[in-house]
C-alpha cells in the first residue's frame, strides 16, 4: 500500500511534474484571487456598471396574476410619454413566437397569448431614460382574464387540472395531456424480497422549498446591432457559448455574427447560467437598430430564476443490524412554467436518490412537474439537495428505531472506494473513500462528547454528479519576455477559476505568478467552453490548460533545437524547463533563445472533452462526485423556536487542493448558503400565484448575525481526481447535506422531527407545542 | 414615480471623495443613482434598492448610510465617500486584509462591506466578534461564508492598533 503523499508523487511523476507537489510551485499555495484588487477597490465593472452613451432602456410590462390570458394590450398612453421611443408587444415580433430553452425550445421571447407566471414579461417598454422606460411601462394597460392557474403540486397534479402547456407542444409524448413535464425511473435489485428481509421500515413525506439564487448582483442585458447586422450580446451569463447558439438560432444567425461579451457574474449559482432576457433584447435592438440596455431590480431578478422545490415520498427498509435492505421514492420537483433545465435537474438529482450507500434493492421515481411560477433552473447541488434531504432524514430515522446514532448508521452503509452505489443498467461507483470525510466530520463536531440540555448533534453525507460530458478548450501564449497570456471561457463568478489556470501556467512555463493574465468573458475571441457549471472548470478547463502549456513547452523544443541547429532528440522538456545535455534551462529564457531577434511568441492549444454515453440516463458518466460530510452542533431555544448553531463542520473529499484558500472559501459559502434554505429560505406565493416575498425587505438569506458561531471547513486529500494534478472539482458540496444535518441536530436537542423545510423558528416552536 | 420632464432637474452641490461636484438630477433620484450615473463612480453597487442588502453602502459625512434611501437632492453640501475614495488609487489595509482573508469572492457586494467595515473601525478601533457581525450585518453577501469577512476586520484592527 502506498500513502496518499507517496501516490501524490508518483502521479506528479507520471504527468511529469517536480517530486515536490508544492514545494516552489505555485499550484497548492493559497495564491490571492486573480483580480481581486478590482473587487476591493470597486474598480471591478459588472454588467451595470458598462456605459453605452445613447442606449435606450427597457421596461418591462407584466400583469400581477400567476396565469391569464392576454386579450389585448393597449400602448396609447405610454407612447405618449416623453421620452419614450417604442413599446414592443408580442404582435410586433415573428410570429408563431419565437422560443428558446435548454431541456425543450418552449420559453417565448414574450408571453404568448398566455400569461404562465407572476412576472412573465407581456411587452417592452423602450425610452431614452430609464424613468421614461418605467413609466412607460406603468402606462401600458393589459387587458387580460385571470385563470385557474396551478401553482403547487397538489394542484398541478389533481384530476382535470389546468395544463400549464399547450399539449401540442409535445405531440405525441404520453404526458402530454398532464402537467408532468418528464419523468426519471431508476430501480436496481429484487425490491420484493428486500422489503421481506426488513427489520425496521420507516416512510415518510418531506419538503424542500423553491428558494431563489439572491445573487447580490441583479440581472443584466445590454444588446447592441452591429454594422454588419450582428448582434454583441453583454450579459452576466454562465455559458456565453450558450448565449451566442441562443441568439444566433432565435435570430437566425450565423455564430459569427453573435458575439458574446459576458463580464464576470456578481455571484451566479446556477441562476445565471441560461438566457432568460437576451433573446428580447436581441429583437429590441435589431428592430430599433439602437443599444437596448436592461438592468433588472431584485424582484424583477427573483421572478426570473429559482430553484424547484421538491416532495419526497421514501420508504426505507433496515436489518435490524443497521443495514439498509431496501429504499424506494417518490420525488416530484416543481419546476415553473417553462423547462428551463429543470427536468435534468429532476433526472440528476434523483439518480443519486438512494445516497452514497450499499443499498440491495431501491425503486426511485421523480417527476418534473410544471406549475404556473417562475421556471427553475440550476441552483447549487443541482438537484442532490433536495433528495439528500429526504434520504438522510429517512437514515436518521431508521438509525432512532433501531437505537443507533447518525454517525454509526452512515459508518455501516456507506460504500467504499470503488463500491457502486447505483446500480443496474446506470451503475455508478464511489470516485473516494467517503468514509474519510465522515469520519472526519465526526471527530471535528467532537460526535462523542457529552452536549449540555437543550443541545444537539446531528451528520449527514452529500453527493452530487459532476459533469457527464464536456468540452473545453484553452489557448496560452507564452511571450517573447516570458510573460503569458491564457485564453479560457470559464465564468469566473467569485469560485476564482481564472487564479487557478495563472497558477498552472506559472508552474507550467515557469512564469511569474503576476506575469500571466487571464482572457474571458468574450466569445469573440475566446475559444469555445461548454459552461462553467457542474464545478467541471478545474477538471475541464483546468486540463485544457495544462494540456495548452505542454503544447507550448513542445514548441519552444522544437524551435529551440532548430534555432540552435540541434537534435530535438538531445532536448527534453518538463514543467518551466528545457532539458539539453549541459543542464536545465528556464523555459522562458529557452523560448527567448528559440525566438531570436525576430521575437514573436508561443501559441498553445489544449482540448478535454468528455463524450457521453447516448444509452445512459444522464447522457454519460459523471467525471467525478462532489462528496461532502456536514456535522452541526444546535442549540434550541423551545420558548421561540429559535436555532443557534454553535458547530458547524463541513469536510468535503477533494482530490487535490489547488488553492486552499479558494477551495475554504467555496466551501464556507456553500455552507452558509445551505443553511440558508435550511433555516429561512422560501418563495411564499398567494391564491392569485403571486410571490409574497419578492425582494429583500421579505426574503431573507443569511446575515453576518445567522452564521455559526464556529464554522469549521476542512478537505480529504487523496489527490485522486480527474483534473489537474488530482483534483476534483468543489464548490457545491457543502450544502448538498446541510439540512440534513441540521434536522438531526434539532431532532437530538429536542426529540422532535421536522420533515418540512425551513426550520424556521415558528415551524420549531410548533412542533414542541405539538409534542406532547 | 412619474416622468420627469428635464425642467424639473434639480441642482445639487455636493463633495465627493474630496471634490466638489455638480450634478442635475430628478428630485426622486437617490444618492446611489447620482452616484453612479451623474458623478460617474459606479464602484457603489446597486442590488435591493430598498435599504436591505448594504452593497451601495457610502459614507455621507463620516457616516456609513445605504445610499439607495439618501435622496440626491439630501447630500446639497454634504460630503460623501465612495469606495473610491477610500484609498488614492491602491488599496487600503482594509481592502489588503480583505484579499488576503480570503474574503473577496464574486466581489460585488465587496464595496459596500469595505465601506461598512471601514466606518466601523473609524468609530470602534477594536471591535470585538459580535460587534464586527453587528456592525456589518447590514450587509449581505451570497459567495462568502461571511467569516472570511470578520477575519479581514479583525486583522485590520490589529495591524491598526500596531500589533
Ligand atoms: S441597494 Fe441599497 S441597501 Fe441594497
Ligand atoms: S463576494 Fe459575492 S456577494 Fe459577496
Amino acid at each position: 500500500m502506498t500513502t496518499a503523499p507517496e501516490r501524490a508523487i508518483e502521479q506528479r511523476d507520471e504527468l511529469g511534474l517536480p517530486a515536490d507537489p508544492f514545494g516552489s510551485g505555485q499550484v497548492g499555495k493559497p495564491v490571492l484571487r486573480y483580480g481581486g484588487g478590482d473587487r476591493a477597490s470597486g474598480a471591478q465593472r459588472f454588467v451595470a456598471d458598462l456605459v453605452f452613451p445613447g442606449a435606450l432602456q427597457v421596461a418591462l410590462v407584466t400583469v400581477p396574476v400567476g396565469c391569464a390570458d392576454l386579450l389585448g394590450i393597449d400602448t396609447t398612453a405610454a407612447r405618449a410619454i416623453p421620452g419614450v421611443v417604442d413599446v414592443v408587444t408580442p404582435a410586433d415580433l415573428p410570429s408563431p413566437m419565437p422560443r428558446f430553452g435548454v431541456s425543450h425550445v418552449d420559453r417565448p421571447v414574450l408571453a404568448d397569448g398566455r400569461v404562465n407566471y407572476h412576472g412573465e414579461p407581456v411587452a417592452a417598454v423602450l425610452a431614452e431614460t430609464a424613468d421614461a422606460a418605467q413609466a412607460g411601462a406603468r402606462a401600458v394597460v393589459v387587458d387580460y382574464r385571470e385563470l385557474p392557474g396551478v401553482y403547487s403540486l397538489d394542484a398541478a397534479l389533481a384530476d382535470g387540472a389546468h395544463l400549464v402547456q399547450d399539449p401540442s407542444i409535445r405531440p405525441g409524448h404520453a404526458l402530454a395531456e398532464t402537467n408532468v413535464l418528464e419523468e426519471a425511473h431508476y430501480t436496481w435489485g429484487d425490491v420484493e424480497a428486500e422489503q421481506q428481509r426488513a427489520d425496521v421500515v420507516v416512510e415518510n413525506t418531506y419538503t424542500f422549498p423553491m428558494v431563489t439564487h439572491f445573487p447580490i448582483e441583479p440581472g443584466g442585458t445590454v444588446a447592441v446591432p452591429t454594422d454588419q447586422g450582428g448582434l454583441d450580446i453583454y450579459s452576466p451569463v454562465q455559458h456565453p457559448y450558450l448565449l451566442q447558439r441562443t441568439i444566433a438560432s432565435v435570430i437566425g444567425l450565423p455564430l459569427n455574427q453573435v458575439r458574446v461579451f459576458a463580464p464576470d457574474p456578481g455571484g451566479g449559482f446556477g441562476g445565471k447560467q441560461n438566457p432568460k432576457l437576451e433573446p428580447l433584447l436581441a429583437f429590441l435592438a435589431l428592430r430599433t437598430r439602437r443599444t437596448c440596455r436592461i438592468v433588472l431590480s431584485l424582484e424583477e431578478t427573483f421572478q426570473s430564476m429559482r430553484r424547484a422545490g421538491c416532495r419526497i415520498s421514501a420508504r426505507t427498509g433496515f436489518t435490524k443490524d443497521g443495514e439498509l435492505t431496501f429504499h424506494l421514492v417518490q420525488a416530484d420537483f416543481q419546476i415553473g412554467a417553462y423547462a428551463d433545465v429543470a427536468p435534468r435537474v429532476m433526472g440528476k438529482g434523483s439518480y443519486v436518490a438512494a445516497g452514497p450507500y450499499r443499498i440491495p434493492g431501491v425503486r426511485i421515481d421523480a417527476r418534473a412537474v410544471v406549475t404556473n411560477t417562475t421556471p427553475s433552473t440550476a441552483f447549487r447541488g443541482f438537484g442532490s439537495p433536495q433528495v439528500a434531504w429526504a434520504t438522510e432524514s429517512q437514515l436518521d430515522a431508521g438509525a432512532r428505531e433501531l437505537g443507533l446514532d447518525g454517525l454509526e448508521i452512515r459508518r455501516r452503509n456507506l460504500v467504499a472506494k470503488g463500491e457502486p452505489f447505483v446500480r443496474g443498467e446506470s451503475a455508478a461507483a464511489a470516485d473516494g473513500e467517503w468514509i474519510q470525510s465522515l469520519e472526519k466530520a465526526a471527530e471535528l463536531i467532537g460526535w462523542d462528547t457529552p452536549l449540555p440540555p437543550g443541545r444537539g448533534r446531528g451528520i449527514a453525507v452529500g453527493i452530487k454528479p459532476g459533469a457527464t460530458s464536456g468540452l473545453s478548450q484553452s489557448l496560452v501564449r507564452l511571450l517573447c519576455d516570458g510573460s503569458a497570456i491564457v485564453y479560457a471561457g470559464t465564468s469566473d463568478m467569485g469560485q476564482g477559476a481564472r487564479t487557478l489556470w495563472q497558477q498552472i501556467v506559472a508552474d507550467e512555463l515557469g512564469a511569474e505568478l503576476d506575469h500571466v493574465s487571464v482572457v474571458s468573458g468574450d466569445t469573440g475571441t475566446v475559444p469555445f467552453d461548454l459552461q462553467t457549471s457542474a464545478s467541471r472548470s478545474t477538471v475541464f478547463m483546468g486540463s485544457a490548460v495544462l494540456e495548452a502549456c505542454q503544447d507550448v513547452r513542445r514548441r519552444v523544443l522544437e524551435l529551440y533545437a532548430e534555432s540552435t541547429g540541434m537534435d530535438p532528440s538531445e532536448l527534453d522538456e518538463r514543467p518551466g524547463v528545457l532539458v539539453t545535455p549541459d543542464g536545465e534551462i528556464s523555459l522562458p529564457e529557452a523560448a527567448r533563445t528559440a525566438l531570436g531577434s525576430l521575437r514573436g511568441e508561443f501559441i498553445g492549444q489544449g482540448t478535454r472533452r468528455l463524450r457521453g454515453k447516448s444509452k445512459h440516463p444522464l447522457g454519460g458518466d459523471a467525471a467525478f462526485y462532489e462528496f461532502n460530510a456536514t456535522a452541526i452542533e444546535v442549540e434550541v431555544d423551545r420558548e421561540t423556536g429559535e436555532l443557534l448553531l454553535t458547530r458547524h463542520v463541513t469536510v468535503s473529499d477533494v482530490g487535490t487542493e489547488l488553492n486552499p484558500l479558494q477551495v475554504v472559501s467555496q466551501d464556507e459559502g456553500a455552507a452558509i448558503m445551505g443553511l440558508g434554505h435550511s433555516q429561512m429560505e422560501q418563495l411564499l406565493l398567494d391564491e392569485h400565484g403571486r410571490i409574497r416575498n419578492l425582494g429583500a425587505l421579505d426574503y431573507r438569506i443569511p446575515t453576518f448575525k445567522d452564521v455559526p458561531v464556529e464554522l469549521v471547513s476542512a478537505a480529504v486529500e487523496n489527490h485522486d481526481g480527474p483534473g489537474p494534478y488530482g483534483s476534483k472539482g468543489i464548490s457545491e458540496g457543502a450544502l448538498l447535506c446541510t439540512a440534513g444535518a441540521l434536522g438531526a441536530a434539532v431532532t437530538d436537542a429536542t426529540g422532535v422531527v421536522i420533515r418540512d423545510l425551513p426550520l424556521t423558528p415558528e415551524r420549531v416552536w410548533t412542533a414542541l407545542q405539538h409534542q406532547h | 414615480m412619474t416622468t420627469v420632464p428635464t425642467e424639473d432637474l434639480q441642482t445639487v452641490t455636493l463633495t465627493v471623495n474630496g471634490s466638489e461636484r455638480t450634478v442635475a438630477v430628478p428630485p426622486h433620484r437617490t444618492l446611489l443613482d447620482g452616484l453612479r450615473d451623474e458623478v460617474g463612480l459606479p464602484g457603489t453597487k446597486s442590488c435591493c434598492a430598498e435599504g436591505e442588502c448594504g452593497a451601495c453602502t457610502v459614507l455621507l459625512d463620516g457616516k456609513a448610510v445605504n445610499s439607495c434611501l439618501v435622496l440626491c437632492v439630501e447630500a446639497e453640501g454634504h460630503e460623501v465617500t465612495t469606495v473610491e475614495g477610500l484609498s488614492d488609487g491602491g488599496l487600503t489595509d482594509l481592502q489588503e486584509e480583505f484579499l488576503n482573508a480570503g474574503a473577496v469572492q464574486c466581489g460585488f457586494c465587496i464595496p459596500g462591506q469595505v465601506v461598512s467595515a471601514e466606518y466601523l473601525l473609524r468609530t470602534n478601533p477594536s471591535p470585538s466578534e459580535p460587534e464586527i457581525r453587528e456592525a456589518l450585518s447590514g450587509n449581505l453577501c451570497r459567495c462568502a461564508g461571511y467569516q472570511r469577512i470578520v477575519r479581514a476586520v479583525q486583522a485590520t484592527a490589529a495591524r491598526r492598533n500596531g500589533q
